[in-house]
């Protein structure tokens, strides 16, 4: 690891503080990516500010009938939260298949959201959900947050403070998993939200997570594992790598969509 | 070069080290708890878990400035005046280990789970015990016997 200056500020705005000061900064909100990434030689931050302590930065609360979910909320607090439990259960479920145990511990929200990494599976809950990343700035709707492959709307010094969720009517994720990384192969993500039926895939797209319009059209007309069969998932824009060719992982969108219709 | 105090295995420390110093070399390095052990140094193998204020993580993805202020817990840690934690007489008793490489992270692993379960009143099955140890890996013991251990210990605990 290159050397950095490791930073633990006490508040939001003297994080942004910070990291306005430094433009090598980045956030370590859990650290899980960003740390072995810095091993690698692959990230030289020039400073780190951990938000992960900031009072209030982490945990969830419903009022409002509305998730708000910190983001320096550990997937496995996600994971057996109460109020996440009861109001959108296909997101405790998705956050319980993170990683493993320890990486659950550490990781965060937040970070999964910021990093936006095309194979992470936070992103397809936060698009498929329409949530809103609430950042110390502004509030940004998912639709317009995904900007490709580790690249979001997040501007210079900009830091997600929290994911709002309006609980769907109902929602389920399913995961084609690495066998190796446990990264996502191919996970699709489908809700019914009051702004319609909404499907995510991650894993798959050249340029991370994307919306599936055809997936999304069948399921408003019948929310049932048999109306994926009628759709056709075209292997264009999709990856193709040492792990799956793009037309395997077109064919995993269905199987994986039909399995998350199922659990919803 | 980050001031750095936390409670290690109910100890208090205080160390000078530089940023970039992971709590694994933290632990090893700088504390000589060299129970602790690296064996990959890219967050796979579990080798390296502790417990940070009462939770596995893996030390080698987590600064030991990160932890300042928290209380640690190591496999130097868990036996109490001479008698070993339950979970290490398991797996004892079920030849849990062959090289004994991976055990440290296995035993803080199983620690962790089985208290998780108990608090949560969910059982630790075969196959939540397997699950669970996903990110433990062993290169020797084809895992039933760590399975068998980590069962073993949960009656007991
Ligand atoms: S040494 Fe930390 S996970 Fe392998
Ligand atoms: S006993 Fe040798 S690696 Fe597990």
């Amino acid at each position: 690891m290159y050397a950095t200056t490791y930073h633990r500020p006490g508040s939001v705005a003297e994080a942004a503080t910070l990291i306005g000061a430094n433009p090598e900064a980045k956030v370590l909100a859990g650290g899980q990516t960003l740390l072995p990434t810095m091993k690698q030689h692959l990230a030289a931050p020039s400073d780190l500010v951990d938000i992960r302590r900031i009072p209030g930065m982490a945990g969830v609360s419903a009022a409002g009938g509305v998730l708000t979910i910190g983001a320096a909320t550990a997937h496995a607090d996600v994971a057996r939260n109460a109020d996440v439990l009861r109001h959108a259960p296909a997101l405790a479920c998705l956050a319980a298949g993170i990683g493993d145990p320890a990486v659950r511990h550490m990781g965060t929200i937040g970070g999964s959201v910021a990093n936006n990494d095309p194979a992470a599976d936070y992103p397809s809950a936060v698009l498929a959900l329409n949530a809103t990343v609430v950042t110390n700035r502004r509030e940004i709707a998912a639709d317009a947050y995904f900007k490709g492959m580790f690249t979001t709307a997040l501007e210079e010094g900009e830091i997600i403070t929290a994911i709002r969720v309006t609980p769907p009517k109902r929602a389920g994720y399913a995961k084609f998993a690495n066998p190796a990384s446990r990264y996502a192969l191919v996970g699709v993500f489908v809700a019914e939200t009051a702004s319609g039926v909404r499907v995510a895939v991650t894993g798959a797209g050249a340029n991370g997570v994307f919306r599936h319009k055809g997936l999304e059209a069948a399921l408003a007309a019948s929310f049932t594992p048999e109306a994926v069969d009628g759709v056709k998932i075209s292997a264009e824009g999709l990856l193709s790598d040492i792990h799956a060719a793009a037309d395997y992982r077109a064919h995993l969108i269905g199987v994986m969509a039909r399995r998350a219709v199922a659990a919803a | 070069m980050a001031q750095v105090s936390m409670t290690v295995n109910g100890k208090a420390v205080k160390r000078s080290v530089p940023d970039t110093t992971l709590l694994s070399e933290f632990l090893r390095e700088h504390l000589r708890l060299t129970g602790t052990h690296v064996g990959c140094d890219t967050s796979q193998c579990g080798a390296c878990v502790v417990h940070v204020d009462g939770r596995a993580v893996k030390s080698c993805t987590m600064l030991a400035a990160g932890a300042d202020g928290a209380s640690v817990v190591t496999i130097e840690g868990l036996a109490k005046d001479g008698a070993l934690h339950p979970m290490q007489t398991a797996f004892n008793d079920n030849h849990g280990l062959q090289c004994g490489f991976c055990t440290p992270g296995m035993i803080m692993s199983g620690v962790d789970m089985v208290a998780r379960y108990k608090a949560e009143g969910r059982e630790l099955t075969e196959a939540a015990i397997r699950h669970e140890l996903e990110g433990n890996i062993c290169r020797c013991t084809g895992y039933h016997n760590i399975v068998k251990s980590i069962q073993d210990a949960a009656a007991r605990m």
